[in-house]
């Protein structure tokens, strides 16, 4: 589903890589967790997937496409295949909860009749029915995780990028967030975590991708072993 | 594009124009006055070329001949005038068709009197050609070669000043092509200053369009929409002002000047509004989709 090959960025004429000759290999259906310090390359990783970036060499293949090598005008379909989660959360302030969740159908041109049908399915998964009318700034930090978790399912991903889902969340809250995505995976979306939070690296016993400094250090319970 | 989403992205370059009154304010302007300019030239153009071209079919040298010419010399020169290019037709009057129109003209109420002339035409010397030119420039040049010719008595032409009418023409024309120049500089520029600043307002909401997989058409066309429209309300204000100004020109043209010289005419409000719609709508919404163009295509990217 995910296929890095030799993969390096480097940012402007910096010396420093961002990511190293990074390889690696994500197979449809897999929960993966991506740990690493702070700077380790997490983020830069998800915007070479979404083609917000270009490597600076190696190959990159998502979905059976050569992200690398892809048009500029195809993006937008290598796009709809990943529904991504921010650290930031980037919801519309100025519009409330079904709004900003229905917004991502409405700019891929999904019907009206069936924005309705969907936006209802992922506020159900993600339990927010209640909330639908309220504005992002009437809502806790769990709630707006949420709200960007129900968007970024809504257009029905094959692949799920979240960046820190659980960043700012206690832990009753980072529990809902996580039900919510083995939920997800189990329903078939490839699901790929970013976080900090090792309790729960631990506790979800899926594999972890190690990055220091750009370089994957280990990579643990490949192909099915877990550690 | 399907229909439901045209209508999303037109009903948000409303939305657009709504959130930036008074850069819209400005762009509408310009964007008026530049129309206007150009409605104004096009009209003055096409009344200037009516009432040259009105005034061409109007024109004509009149030639008598000497006494002793006789009709075979006529026919001759009449055969020989025909060729020259400058001249368009000629048309041949005997003197009894010229003592016909005379007696017309003048004996109308007391036929009687003029019956005292039946056998002696009083205008048996006044043979004339009437001379069409093929273009009113030509006359004076066309009057030499038939003052040189052997036979004429008399050459009467027109006194006609087409030609200082279309150099004023020329000069206004000009004139107004460079303010028009500018003043789409101008509209260009502002409303592509229009659309950069919906752009950065909306800077989130795009990033979030593109994220989710919008492609670059859908995340653009609300802007292109937001400068089309700014684009043809620029162009409707000078077009109804236009229109009433057009009609008070006729009605002043008919009543006023129209008394001093026939050669004061205007085409008819339909002939020229039948270009100048058209003309007008297309100019305004270029405009807009130009300026539109280049702020999308410069701020928005994938
Ligand atoms: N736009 C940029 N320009 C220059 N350098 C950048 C840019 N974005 C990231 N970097 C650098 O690239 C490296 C990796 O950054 P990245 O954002 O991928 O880290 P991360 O693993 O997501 O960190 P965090 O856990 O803090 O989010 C860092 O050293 C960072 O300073
Ligand atoms: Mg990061």
């Amino acid at each position: 589903m995910i296929r890095l090959e030799k993969v390096t960025k480097t940012y402007g004429d910096n010396h420093t890589h961002a990511l190293d000759h990074v390889s690696l290999n994500i197979q449809k259906g897999e929960f993966v967790f991506i740990v690493g310090d702070s700077g380790a390359g997490k983020s830069t990783l998800f915007k070479l997937l979404i083609k917000e970036l270009q490597p600076s060499s190696g190959e990159i293949y998502v979905n059976g496409k050569r992200v690398t090598r892809l048009r500029r005008r195809k993006i937008p379909m290598l796009r709809r295949d990943i529904g991504v989660v921010f650290q930031d959360f980037r919801l519309l302030k100025d519009r409330n909860v079904y709004q900003n969740i229905a917004f991502a159908q409405r700019v891929i041109s999904v019907p009206a009749s069936k924005i309705r049908k969907n936006v209802a399915e992922v506020l159900t998964l993600t339990g927010i029915s209640e909330k639908y009318r309220s504005y992002p700034d009437q809502l806790s930090g769990g709630e707006q995780q949420r709200v960007a978790l129900a968007r970024a399912l809504v257009n029905k991903p094959k692949i799920l990028l979240a960046d820190e889902p659980t960043g700012n969340l206690d832990p009753g809250n980072s529990k809902i967030i996580m039900d919510i995505l083995e939920e997800v995976n189990r329903r078939g979306t490839t699901v790929v975590v970013v976080t900090h939070n090792h309790e729960i690296v631990r506790h979800m016993n899926k594999r972890v991708i190690n990055l220091k400094n750009g370089i994957v250090v280990n990579d643990i319970g490949e192909g099915g072993l877990r550690a | 594009m399907k229909v439901n989403s045209f209508f999303y992205c037109l009903g948000q370059g409303f939305a657009g124009i709504k959130r930036n009154k008074v850069f819209f304010l400005a762009s509408v302007a310009t964007i008026a006055a530049c129309v206007f300019m150009v409605g104004l030239l096009m009209s003055v153009i096409l009344n200037v070329n009516y009432v040259i071209k009105e005034a061409q079919d109007s024109v004509c040298i009149t030639v008598f001949f000497e006494p002793e010419v006789t009709e075979t010399d006529i026919a001759d020169m009449n055969k020989r005038i025909n060729e020259w290019e400058e001249v368009s037709r000629v048309e041949y009057t005997s003197p009894e068709e010229a003592w016909e129109t005379f007696k017309e003209e003048y004996f109308k109420d007391n036929p009687e009197l003029a019956e005292g002339f039946a056998n002696d035409n009083p205008l048996a010397t006044s043979a004339s050609f009437t001379i069409y030119l093929t273009e009113i420039s030509y006359q004076q040049k066309v009057v030499e070669r038939l003052e040189s010719m052997t036979g004429i008595r008399q050459v009467n032409k027109s006194e006609i000043t087409a030609s200082a009418l279309s150099d004023f023409g020329k000069i206004a024309g000009g004139a107004s092509l460079a303010i028009i120049i500018v003043l789409l500089a101008v509209s260009i520029f502002l409303i592509s200053n229009t659309i950069t600043t919906g752009i950065t307002v909306r800077a989130e909401e795009i990033r979030v369009m593109k994220y989710v997989g919008a492609t670059d058409f859908f995340v653009k066309s609300p802007f292109v929409f937001e400068g089309v429209i700014i684009g043809l309300i620029g162009a409707i204000i000078p077009l109804v002002v236009l229109f009433f100004v057009y009609r008070s020109a006729i009605n002043y043209v008919v009543e006023q000047l129209q008394t001093f010289s026939s050669a004061f005419a205007m085409l008819p409000l339909k002939t020229v509004f039948v270009l100048l719609i058209p003309v007008s709508l297309i100019l305004g919404a270029g405009i807009g989709l130009i300026g539109s163009s280049i702020a999308t295509n410069k701020y928005i990217k994938v």
